[in-house]
């Protein structure tokens, strides 16, 4: 858990625009400060629906969903941002885990399944690899 | 698990015997019965056709004495009409009369001519009576009166029992009277003639009940025909009777030439020989009958106890599994749900103490006294909130279905790849790895890494239960006629107990220490090799070790739930 290197940085947002959509508060809240602080350019929301609002407002590169949530749900929303926005990379994270609901992500066309508590280094990594592949450079 | 065991053979037990005694009750009490029944109908049956035949004997007999007697008066009477009393008086006329009768047979003894007075005019015969004076007996008298006269046996003058016959005859106005004298013994055989079986006897009786002919047994007691006698009845009347000696039918007809009473006498025990004969084949059948159906009702009872045991113990064991797999099932669900809940707030707190991480790189907190302090805390949050999540991690593992993935497998090498990880540990624990392995196994379809992770977790808690300087026997082998591989891990440590016995597959039980083990090897293990469609089994002895074997088919099968 070596993550020094790069936190000398202000928050300037020269990296890809990243959406991070989960009910627990705390867990967007600091996710997303964090990420900042490694030159994304952050939002954060606490359900499927605003993340959706959010998605017809402005463009972002990745969204990392929550699976598990309240109303509607992380498979339903990335099945509606996948529709809309197919472009648009989505990073799944659960804290339920289980291979089939992974699974069934990537079948939707999510690009990667992670599981919670996850390590802000791997968070960072995949968010880049997807930019990367998502192709919007 | 043994007490239910227990309980039901006792419970079993008691169905065996219920079943027994009411087969017995339903099939025993209607087979006596007809016995009974059938011996008893037939009883009463043969007893009525024995007094019919009594009857008939009676009846049939006396006709024969009656006829008899009509006869000798009969010819008397001709005699005495057919001769003058000039010749009855002639002694040599009456020595021709009666030669002339004893040529036919020889009933009548002697023939006398008797006047008025009572005194013999002439007499034929082997007794010396020409002095005798009849006037006052009384068979004179009753002579007079009758004109013919049979007496009952009496000794009278000679002083022998004899019976006699007499006719009264009038001639030329004076009246004599011709008397002949029967001999008792021909009379006697006339009677006993056509006994019935060996026992039987007959013999006549008048109505003071003396005897009138000798029985065949003698010492006869009134008893026997006390009941006939009195006032003369038509017919024949049949009775039984009971001396201490023995049992007898009784039949007793009255004469119509004289007031005597016709004894029949038939031994019964000759005359139910048959019946008796039937009473022992009834017995024989029915008793027979009874140890067929004892027999039969003790084998199928038995047979249905065995049956219900073997299925209560198949019952019993399908339970069992049932459940652990539920427990399985239970557990999954826990585990799933509680995952979810632990892992959210673990990623916020990991979140949480990235976020001081990150902050604690800022100028003006590295100046800061305390930033050693703030920084070992952080690494100490983040390191356990890594343990925390591999916890749940496992769990989930644990409650995961995953699919096994099928790869052809040598199982040998699985098992060799797996200590491979374990030597330096093994090594360092002073413990010998016996290997026994069998070198013509088939490959198997199952999941390698799965197999690993049950193999290892076996090592591990084999390892553990040593501690120090051991064994651990390593056996495979095949078993073609069920078309499974088996492993074998025994190994020297201290063994189980009954209690520990019981509990090992389940979830969350550890004998280790806090720290040291979820509790949740063996109960994956278990789960893992189910549903590769194997079975797992152990046995432990406290003292002598446990030992683990493992069955897994060669060929997969998915076990659907």
């Amino acid at each position: 858990m070596t993550e020094k290197n790069n936190s000398q940085i202000a928050p300037v947002h020269t990296g890809p625009t990243v959406l991070v959509v989960d009910d627990e508060q705390d867990f967007v809240e600091t996710l997303v400060k964090r990420l900042e602080r490694r030159g994304f350019k952050v939002e954060g929301v606490g359900s499927g629906q605003e993340a959706l609002l959010m998605l017809g407002k402005s463009s972002f590169d990745v969204v990392i969903l929550d699976v598990m949530m309240p109303g509607m749900d992380g498979i339903e929303t990335l099945r509606e941002i996948k529709l809309a926005w197919p472009k648009t990379q989505v990073i799944l994270l659960s804290g339920h885990g289980g291979e089939e609901m992974g699974m069934r992500g990537m079948a939707y066309g999510a690009y990667s399944y992670l599981l919670k508590p996850v390590s802000l280094k791997i968070v960072v990594e995949t968010a880049h690899m997807a930019f990367e592949e998502g192709g919007f450079r | 698990m043994r007490g239910v065991k227990n309980m039901s053979i006792f419970g079993l037990k008691d169905l065996g015997t219920k079943i027994a005694i009411t087969a017995l009750c339903f099939s025993l009490i209607p087979l006596i019965g007809l016995g009974v029944t059938m011996y008893s109908m037939f009883a009463s049956a043969y007893h009525s056709k024995v007094r019919a035949n009594l009857i008939t004997l009676a009846e049939n007999k006396r006709q024969g004495i009656d006829l008899f007697l009509r006869e000798q008066v009969s010819q008397l009477r001709t005699i005495a009409h057919s001769h003058s009393v000039e010749d009855l008086a002639s002694q040599e006329k009456l020595d021709n009369i009666l030669a002339t009768m004893q040529l036919g047979s020889r009933t009548f003894i002697d023939l006398g001519l008797i006047n008025e007075e009572g005194m013999h005019v002439s007499y034929s015969g082997p007794y010396n009576l020409s002095q005798a004076n009849y006037k006052n007996e009384d068979w004179f008298n009753q002579v007079m009166v009758r004109k013919i006269y049979v007496s009952d046996v009496f000794e009278g003058f000679r002083g022998f029992p004899h019976m006699i016959i007499a006719v009264k005859k009038q001639e030329r106005g004076r009246v004599w009277i011709l008397r002949a004298t029967i001999d008792s013994d021909i009379f006697d055989s006339l009677v006993r003639w056509l006994q019935i079986g060996d026992g039987g006897d007959a013999y006549l009786v008048n109505r003071a009940g003396d005897l009138q002919t000798r029985p065949r047994f003698g010492n006869k007691s009134k008893d026997i025909y006390a009941s006939f006698l009195g006032s003369p009845f038509s017919g024949a009347k049949a009775t039984e009777f009971e001396s201490q000696k023995k049992k007898i039918f009784v039949g007793g007809i009255w004469l119509e030439q004289k007031d005597w009473l016709l004894v029949i006498e038939e031994d019964m025990r000759g005359e139910l020989q048959p019946l008796f004969e039937t009473q022992a084949a009834t017995w024989a059948v029915v008793g027979s009958g009874i140890a067929f159906i004892i027999i039969g009702t003790l084998l199928i009872s038995r047979m249905i106890v065995v049956q219900q045991e073997r299925s209560n113990r198949e019952q019993a064991q399908l339970n069992e599994e049932l459940i652990q797999s539920s427990k399985m099932a239970a557990l999954g669900k826990l585990a799933a749900g509680v995952a979810h809940e632990v892992n959210n707030p673990l990623a916020v707190i990991r979140e949480k103490a990235g976020w001081m991480r990150d902050l604690l790189e800022e100028e003006d907190v590295k100046a800061s006294p305390n930033f050693m302090e703030f920084e070992d805390a952080v690494n100490k949050i983040e390191q356990h909130v890594e343990r925390a999540g591999n916890v749940v991690h496992r769990m989930l593992g644990f409650a995961r279905r995953m699919e096994p993935v099928c790869n052809d497998l040598y199982i040998n090498d699985v098992i060799k790849q797996t200590t491979a990880f374990l030597d330096n540990e093994i090594r360092f624990r002073n413990i010998e790895l016996v290997w026994n392995l069998a070198p013509d196994l088939p490959t198997i379809q199952s999941d390698a890494s799965q197999i690993q992770q049950v193999i290892l977790n076996l090592f591990n808690n084999a390892i553990d239960a040593i501690d120090r300087n051991g064994h651990i026997t390593v056996t495979t082998g095949f078993e073609p006629e069920s078309e499974m591989v088996s492993i074998s891990l025994r190994d020297d440590g201290p063994g189980m107990d009954k209690d520990v016995q019981t509990r090992i597959f389940d979830p969350f039980f550890t004998t280790k220490k806090v720290g040291e083990g979820t509790g949740l090897g063996l109960s994956i293990s278990y789960s893992i090799i189910n549903k590769l469609g194997g079975s797992i089994r152990f046995e432990s002895e406290v003292g002598l070790g446990t030992e683990f074997v493992i069955h897994l088919p060669v060929k997969h099968h998915d076990r659907k739930e």
